[in-house]
């Protein structure tokens, strides 16, 4: 025996070998070239041309000092930051008495709050701009009774004031769902040992809750920060021009796609997008706080007095009604005939859904076409790339997970003029260029939903283990075979969260959309929405066609909950 | 470890020095406690003398971790009094009791290191900084730990949380030490130096300890008394020994070391008592024994003996079907009269062993048998 093992020990070991089957192979070069084609280039030529002497393409900075030189552009930076750095401040102003109340005491209707809390991120941010107008603009609502009433007015909606409005209601969610994650991970046996030691009150907030919950606090925050500096299509609708992404998309529409200011701007907003997640990071390295233990139950809930809990009921009905404006405002926009100088509209009509469903079914059409595909797209290269990562030992497949994770620091503005300025070059057989395609928006929407739909795919393959396949493979299973027959079935649930993440989030995408469509046919339902709302007339379409919106996504978002549940149900009892 | 152990046994250290800790009795008296219709405590009278090492010891769900946490003031009782020193604590907030709980899970605040979560209680005091820095050095010295203060808990092994958990909780200078399962999270080996150590540390202190446990070996090495607990009621209030010899009921004979019990009625009266098992075999009864109404044959497996062939003393006549080496002892299964009963023989080399299969006569020292209803 030992002789045998010896001998075997002899024989020269393969100096080099394939570090996968060629089909992993082929499969990692694959993504690799979809990626590199449709994010990297676009992006890499943005930055390019960003550095660059227009027509010499010599490296130059020139471009940045004329950035920076610009008082326009200058404006617009700093009032991209105070927008976005006030939003985070409004957001948590609504986020945090819900998410302490629900967490933190025996509130009767914190499943409601909750779930009601999630209804704004379901719908385009864009679309409750309008309805925000109609309800909290000079001559909203709100203001129309102020003036009634006490004889003042509040600019909720006067400029930047209305962006910070509408964004921070809109993201306010993100907040939300990640602060009462994390007093929910918090062990009552970490309150309760500050109690035992003599802590109470505020101090016991202080010093123990607050700090606990703060990873996800910040987590939440530096998310809506991104997304309110990167979003194109708010302070568009809402008439807002001096902020960075609409300077961005004004520069490329208007002067057009040789203009280097454009990319000079996405160039910064790129960099402010990756700083804050870095900043984040930092923040978040080695604090991971999550606490509970084995039969903990999160925080302590307490009862409330009598008064405790008329102020609760007080403050959290505001807050929800204040959330809710914006679909409220829609719903009763897309039924009215005329609102305007008015608390509410003056009569009722459904034509304006006929309107829709007889001109505009094109729209939705075209979104449940451009979604499905790109959430297909996106589950595809999900698992694709999940399994390369996590089942196979090829050099630098951890890139391809990092490549496609970098979609989430790259703005839809960026994207599109990324994506104009390398296809439009590309010319099909009969001259027309790849960028007017509608298949370009699709794919745009695949890059930008793929990290949501690869983190999905990632954790569902995670769970299942090894062995599974190991036995599969051991009664005669090839790896193909077994990926088809076993792993992808036991990955089903987290496949159609996924795509229903993708989907759901790309039927409302507007920022790289806006830039891409270039005929009313190929239109998606967010740009039609946001070609109606322009004009006072197409409002009332507008809304309808938003109601439709938002039900379509609140159909998806609740059908992906029912799946996850029904999954993980069935998982709990096997 | 070896290092920190031998530094918490030098004996010229004497950092509890710089804690003034002193021993306080404990009364509980009339305790019930009812989550709606579920009776957790049902009528708890426990007295804990000054300075003594007492365990709640009791299956999951005996209600022993809910008492302790009413002490602690975490739960509140529907009925009765829970005083330290003489004074009721019973309606102050957890934070004004200081009653010093050590968490099973430890509940170490990851956002501070070890010598910041030391210094928690003593801040929450107002006590001033010079005399926090001198007295969470001397916490962590006696236990070991000056050389990690800076770490983070998660850092640390499950043994240095466990101690620095403990030095948190003795540093405010508690009136009685709470130890929820302290040693549940531990590996096999550690458990019993820590155990160790934790007697030490609480005869160094001399702090009256409640130490809470299912585990009767841990609850028999390190504490003075015990009160067994079961559905929520006291069965049994001693020191290991004597619930050991003299069990009140067969809750408590069974929970504490390994107990036979056959079943049977008495007949006879008088000097002629006789237990017929249901088994069929008759066994005179002790003069004087007090047996009560439906009580049961009660033995512990050492006291009885195995004998091939007959017997010299009344017996219970069965087959060897099992039999156990453990070392010291050989333990042996008799099946008889429908049940098996236990017999330990101590195990001496070149001595023969019974067979699985011989037939046996098992003696029952009738005078060392227990009766329990």
């Amino acid at each position: 025996m030992s002789l045998a093992l010896s001998g075997a020990a002899r024989t020269p070991a393969r100096r080099w070998r394939l570090p996968g089957t060629p089909g992993q192979i082929a499969l990692a070069l694959g993504i690799g070239a979809f990626l590199v084609a449709f994010l990297i280039v676009p992006v890499g030529s943005v930055i390019y041309v960003a550095f660059t002497e227009k027509g010499s393409g010599t490296f130059t900075l020139v471009n940045f000092a004329d950035f920076f030189r610009t008082d326009l552009f200058l404006r617009s930076f700093w009032n991209s930051f105070y927008v976005s750095a006030a939003t985070v401040v409004l957001a948590s102003v609504f986020a945090l008495p819900l998410a302490y109340i629900t967490t933190r005491f025996d509130f009767r209707g914190a499943v409601i709050v909750q779930t009601l809390g999630f209804l704004p991120l379901i719908m385009p941010p864009f679309v409750g701009a309008v309805s925000m107008q109609l309800l909290f603009g000079r001559n909203g609502t709100v203001n129309l009774l102020m003036m009634d009433w006490f004889g003042i007015r509040i600019p909720f909606m006067e400029g930047l004031n209305g962006v910070i409005f509408v964004q921070a209601i809109h993201y306010f969610p993100f907040i939300l769902i990640n602060l009462s994650a994390a007093l929910r991970n918090i062990d009552r046996a970490m309150e309760e040992a500050a109690q035992n030691l003599g802590s109470s009150g505020i101090r016991l907030f202080r010093r123990i809750v607050l700090p606990l919950a703060m990873p996800g606090y910040i987590a939440g925050a530096s998310l809506v920060f991104v997304k309110v500096f990167d979003d194109l299509a708010t302070p568009l609708l809402l008439n807002v021009k001096d902020m960075l992404a609409p300077q961005a998309y004004l520069r490329v529409t208007s002067i057009g796609i040789a203009d280097p200011m454009g990319y000079v701007i996405a160039v910064v907003l790129i960099v402010v997008s990756v700083a804050a997640m870095w900043i984040s990071a930092l923040a978040l390295k080695g604090r991971d706080y999550a606490t509970t233990q084995r039969g903990g139950g999160g925080l302590a809930r307490r009862k409330m007095r009598g008064w405790e809990s008329a102020l609760a009921y007080g403050v959290v009905g505001l807050i929800l009604l204040l959330v809710l404006a914006p679909h409220i405002g829609l719903l009763l926009l897309s039924f009215a005939t005329i609102w305007s100088y008015s608390p509410l509209p003056d009569g009722f009509t459904l034509a304006h859904y006929g309107r829709v469903f007889g001109e505009s079914s094109l729209y939705i059409k075209n979104t449940l076409i451009y979604a499905t595909l790109a959430g297909g797209i996106d589950v595809v290269l999900g698992v694709a790339i999940a399994y390369l990562v996590l089942r196979t030992k090829l050099v630098g497949r951890q890139w391809l997970d990092w490549a496609a994770m970098a979609a989430l620091a790259v703005p839809g503005v960026v994207l599109g003029i990324g994506y104009l300025r390398t296809f439009f070059g590309v010319h099909l057989p009969d001259g027309t260029p790849l960028a007017t395609l509608w298949i370009v928006i699709v794919l745009a929407l695949a890059i930008r939903r793929l990290p949501y739909a690869l983190r999905a795919c990632y954790a569902a393959l995670q769970q299942i283990s090894e062995s599974l396949e190991e036995a599969a493979e051991n009664l005669g299973a090839t790896k193909a075979r077994t990926v088809r027959r076993i792993v992808v079935p036991l990955m089903t649930g987290g496949i159609l969260a996924g795509f229903v993440t993708s989907f759901a989030t790309a039927a409302v995408e507007l920022s790289a959309t806006l830039m891409l469509v270039q005929s009313n046919a190929d239109a998606p339902l967010a740009y039609g929405l946001y070609v109606f709302m322009q004009s006072a007339a197409g409002r009332g379409p507008g809304a309808a066609l938003g109601v439709i919106a938002v039900l379509l996504v609140a159909a998806c978002t609740l059908l992906s909950q029912y799946i996850l549940d029904r999954n993980q149900k069935n998982r709990g009892a096997s | 470890m070896t290092a920190t152990a031998q530094k918490m046994a030098r004996p010229t250290a004497a950092p509890e020095a710089a804690l003034h800790t002193e021993a306080l009795d404990v009364r509980i008296e009339g305790i019930n406690l009812s989550y709606g219709s579920n009776h957790v405590l049902k009528d708890i009278d426990l007295d804990i003398h000054a300075g003594e090492f007492f365990a709640f010891l009791g299956p999951s769900g005996c209600g022993k971790t809910t008492l302790l946490r009413l002490i602690a003031g975490f739960n509140t009782a529907d009925t009765g009094t829970v005083s330290v020193g003489g004074r009721d604590i019973g309606r102050l907030p957890p934070w004004k009791r200081d009653v010093g709980l050590v968490f099973q899970s430890y509940a170490l605040w990851p956002h501070m290191n070890v010598a910041q979560n030391v210094a928690f209680g003593l801040e929450e005091r107002g006590v001033a900084r010079a005399e926090i820095r001198r007295r969470v050095g001397a916490a962590l010295e006696i236990v070991g730990l000056s050389h990690l203060a800076d770490r983070r808990p998660s850092q640390l092994s499950g043994g240095q949380q466990q101690r620095v958990a403990l030095a948190r909780t003795v540093v405010i200078e508690p009136k009685v030490l709470l130890l929820d399962e302290p040693l549940s999270n531990l590996d096999a080996k550690m458990r019993v130096q820590v155990r160790r150590e934790l007697r030490d540390l609480q005869q160094r202190l001399g702090l009256t300890t409640i130490f809470v446990t299912h585990d009767q070996e841990e609850a028999n090495t390190v504490c003075d008394r015990i009160a067994v607990m079961s559905d929520g009621i006291v069965q049994q209030v001693g020191t290991p020994m004597e619930l050991y010899e003299r069990p009140a009921n067969l809750f408590v004979a069974n929970f504490l070391g390994t107990a036979n019990v056959v079943e049977g009625v008495v007949c006879g009266s008088g000097t002629a008592r006789v237990f017929e098992t249901t088994g069929g075999w008759r066994l005179p009864v002790a003069s004087g024994a007090e047996v009560p109404a439906g009580a049961r044959l009660v033995f512990r497996p050492q006291v009885a003996r195995i004998v091939e062939g007959q017997a010299g003393v009344p017996a219970l006549m069965g087959e060897v079907v099992r039999r156990e080496f453990l070392g010291s002892l050989v333990r042996y299964g008799v099946a008889s009269g429908g049940q098996e009963i236990t017999v330990d023989e101590p195990f001496r080399p070149g001595q023969g062993q019974h067979e699985i299969g011989a037939r046996v006569a098992v003696e029952v020292p009738m005078s060392a048998v227990l009766w329990l209803a």
